[in-house]
């Protein structure tokens, strides 16, 4: 039915960086709100994020970087027409998801290890701008990490879509479009890193 | 005619099912007008309840929880279901690809699935009622500490606002997109109808807006869930946060409201005074003007809440600032008319009464903007007097327009244009008794969300009641008519008002094509041959 709409790879792409517009607003209002209390609680705030492990934060971002890197290469593959290899590198930056998540929620359990969670009976008795911190770790890095997962899942279905040669040399727009979510998630870790990692 | 209209099932499906799957845009604009009409009346009924109950002899028929849920339910449907989708999800769906000629949206499944999370939205709110602690009773705007704090059933309903904000935001995307790539060979910019403007710069505002919105309600769930704190002063939390967070996307969702309707007034006015538009460049660039200001000004909603006088000296300019775009198109409509072919019809009925009502929401909003007044008004019947001045008289008057202006075109068939005008007095008259007197009574010191008033204020209480019969009883006749003519109208013409824009070349009602060949366009959007000028 839909068919009266002639085929535009522009205008998908037009509807995909719109898209990335909203989702940027989207965190951009978290942002909002972690510069309203970092600006009220600066000392706190540096305090708090001496709890998180910058090595973990840095080695995930290098994760994350190259996870984007392989779609990039992905896309480069399939414009060449080589099918297997574009797979295989769509297929790796899935597994780079993946590393990123388990690192990330070894990080989580170890602060819930140490009773650092929001509501927590520990939690309670830090200085409210640390509870705060908290508050806005779990937020951000959870709501991020539900983007890595929505992101792994777009890119599953698109490789799906590549073994069915729907996606192909002559028509890889979903693939495009896959890949500039998945930059998106990277481009928003590479905020929360600085704000949280860093905030020491 | 031997095309079939897009009102005959010509695919596989039959029925009810081939509309619920449909992904012609004509179809979707149907099925949004018709749940919209639908809510619309279900919150219109618990407005005249609330309006019964400030009259003495029935002041025993609600408590005052129960009025709280009320004046919510019927803040969250009236806004969230009915005037934020608005003329956009109706008449944008339907005419703007008719309007730059193009055959449908750029992504016509994706605005389908808007129509079912639209839907999902308004199913979830309904659940949220009978479910949990019970009806939310936060009022519409969900402020914390309380939204947080109250047993009612409030993370439901805050998810299903969430929700609806996802449908809105597909839409826009849906739209900007076809506005920049379905336009027709030559449809330049400036040459789209006013209309397209109007939904354009809406659509912006949808997409830069909501999610803050989305994000916001989002961390009221995880407040109720989780406790996180954000909102919580015990935990060191801020309330006052929630209240900018909350409005810097309702503040712009007021233009999502207005935009359309003023676009739709831009198309009646030029075809009525049969000259083109006034200022046509001013209409549309002020479109933008006020998407961009409009963003700016948010925090005039909390002059009283504690923030520094230098922020709230700068809102107040910056609001004061946002009332120019909007000038200019009034002058700009009424100068059409000057020295016009007047051809006096319902639609132009119903946009004079727009700009009338319109005006009087603007300049009380000017009022507010002042701090001195501000600080008197604050929380009183004068704001819920101003917001249904914009909301109803403005967005809700420009959707009853709209739709006089385009019914022929979408259903084929002519309404009893005595009724409508017969509609239209009790309709104007009920208005004004009811939302001046609240004017008033707001000067007078009437808080508003009471569910009692001090025997001081009960003769305008009366007043506003007895208005309120009135105007539903005006709206009973004007959808009545509408009802009927889908039944038993007369065919009608092609183009019955005389108009020069695209639709008006389409049958009445149109093939699901649209065009049969993308017609090019060569000159602007008002071009009234006797005049030679557009
Ligand atoms: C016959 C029609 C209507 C009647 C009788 C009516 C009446 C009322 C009344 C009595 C209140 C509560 C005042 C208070 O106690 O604070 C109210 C609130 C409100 N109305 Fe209406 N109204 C009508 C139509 C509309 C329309 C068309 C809209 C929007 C387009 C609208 C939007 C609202 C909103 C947003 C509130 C504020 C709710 C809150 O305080 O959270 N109303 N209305």
């Amino acid at each position: 039915m839909s068919e009266h709409v002639p085929h535009d790879d522009f205008g998908s792409r037009l509807g995909m960086w719109l898209f990335l517009v909203t989702e940027m607003v989207l965190f951009g209002g978290l942002f909002i709100a972690y510069s309203y209390m970092r600006a009220k609680y600066p000392g706190e705030f540096h305090q708090a994020g001496e709890e998180l492990n910058v090595t973990l934060g840095v080695i995930n971002t290098v994760v994350l970087l190259t996870s984007s890197l392989t779609v990039v290469l992905s896309i480069v593959a399939i414009q060449r027409g080589e099918k297997a290899r574009s797979m295989g590198l769509l297929a790796s930056t899935l597994g780079l998801g993946t590393v990123f998540l388990v690192i990330k929620s070894f990080e989580w359990a170890a602060k819930f290890h140490h009773g650092l969670y929001p509501n927590s009976a520990h939690l309670a008795t830090l200085p409210p701008g640390e509870q705060i911190f908290f508050g806005l770790y779990f937020t951000m890095t959870g709501l991020h990490g539900l983007h890595v997962i929505a992101g792994m899942g777009v890119l599953a279905w698109i490789l799906r879509m590549l073994a069915k040669d729907q996606v192909r040399q002559d028509h890889y727009i979903h693939l495009e479009n896959g890949g500039l979510y998945w930059h998106l998630v990277d481009v928003i870790w590479i905020f929360l890193l600085p704000l949280f990692y860093l905030a020491a | 005619m031997s095309t079939p209209s897009y009102l005959v099932d010509t695919g596989p499906r039959k029925g009810v099912a081939a509309w619920l799957t449909t992904t012609d845009h004509k179809r979707i604009g149907l099925l949004y007008l018709l749940a919209m009409t639908i809510f619309f009346f279900g919150a219109v009924g618990i407005g005249v309840v609330m309006r019964l109950v400030q009259l003495t002899v029935f002041q025993k028929l609600v408590t005052a929880q129960t009025y709280n849920a009320l004046f919510t339910l019927h803040g969250v449907v009236m806004v969230f279901l009915f005037v934020i989708p608005g003329l956009s999800a109706v008449f944008g769906n339907f005419f703007l690809p008719i309007l730059i000629g193009a055959n449908d949206v750029s992504f016509p499944r994706l605005n389908l699935a808007s129509w079912y999370f639209f839907i999902a939205g308004a199913l979830l709110a309904v659940t949220a009622l009978f479910t949990g602690g019970g009806p939310p009773d936060t009022g519409w705007s969900f402020y914390a500490p309380f939204s947080i704090k109250t047993g009612t059933n409030v993370s439901l309903a805050v998810f299903a606002a969430f929700v609806l904000g996802f449908s809105s935001m597909l839409t826009g995307i849906n739209f900007i997109t076809t506005t920049h790539r379905l336009r027709a060979p030559g449809m330049t910019w400036f040459r789209m109808p006013l209309f397209c403007w109007g939904v354009y710069a809406t659509a912006w505002v949808q997409i830069l807006a909501t999610p803050i919105i989305a994000i916001t309600l989002v961390l009221v769930i995880l407040e109720r869930v989780f406790g996180i704190g954000i909102f919580d002063p015990a935990k060191g939390g801020d309330p006052l946060l929630y209240q900018h967070l909350f409005w810097i996307y309702s503040h712009p969702a007021v233009y999502i409201m207005i935009l359309p309707a003023m676009g739709a007034i831009s198309e009646i006015m030029p075809t009525f005074a049969k000259r083109t538009i006034f200022g046509y460049k001013a209409i549309a660039l002020s479109s933008i003007a006020i998407a961009g200001v409009g963003s700016l000004v948010w925090a005039h909603h909390m002059f009283t809440s504690g923030m520094s006088e230098f922020a709230n000296m700068i809102f107040a300019l910056l609001t004061m600032i946002v009332a120019v775009p909007s000038a200019i198109k009034v002058f700009n409509w009424v100068s059409t008319l000057y020295k016009g072919a007047i051809d006096f019809q319902p639609p132009l009925l119903f946009a004079l009464t727009f700009i009338f009502l319109f005006s009087i929401g603007g300049l009380t909003g000017v009022m507010q903007g002042a701090l001195a007044v501000n600080v008197h008004v604050h929380d009183t019947y004068f704001i819920v007097g101003h917001f249904h001045y914009v909301m109803f008289g403005g967005t809700g008057f420009g959707f009853f327009a709209a739709l006089l202006y385009w019914f022929p075109k979408m259903f084929g068939k002519m309404y009893s244009k005595k009724a409508i005008y017969a509609s239209w007095f009790p309709m104007f008259v009920g208005f004004n008794l009811l939302y001046f007197s609240m004017l008033i009574l707001g000067l007078m010191g009437m808080p508003r969300r009471y569910f009692h008033h001090l025997p001081q204020f009960d003769t305008l209480h009366v007043v506003a009641t007895v208005g309120s019969w009135f105007l539903v009883l005006g709206l009973l006749m004007f959808f009545g008519t509408l009802l009927r003519a889908l039944f038993k109208g007369g065919q009608a013409e092609d183009n019955p008002w005389g108009g020069v824009t695209l639709e008006w070349t389409l049958a009445s009602p149109p093939i699901q094509e649209n065009f049969e060949a993308i017609p090019t366009i060569t000159h602007g959007p008002y071009h009234f041959e006797k005049e030679g000028q557009g």
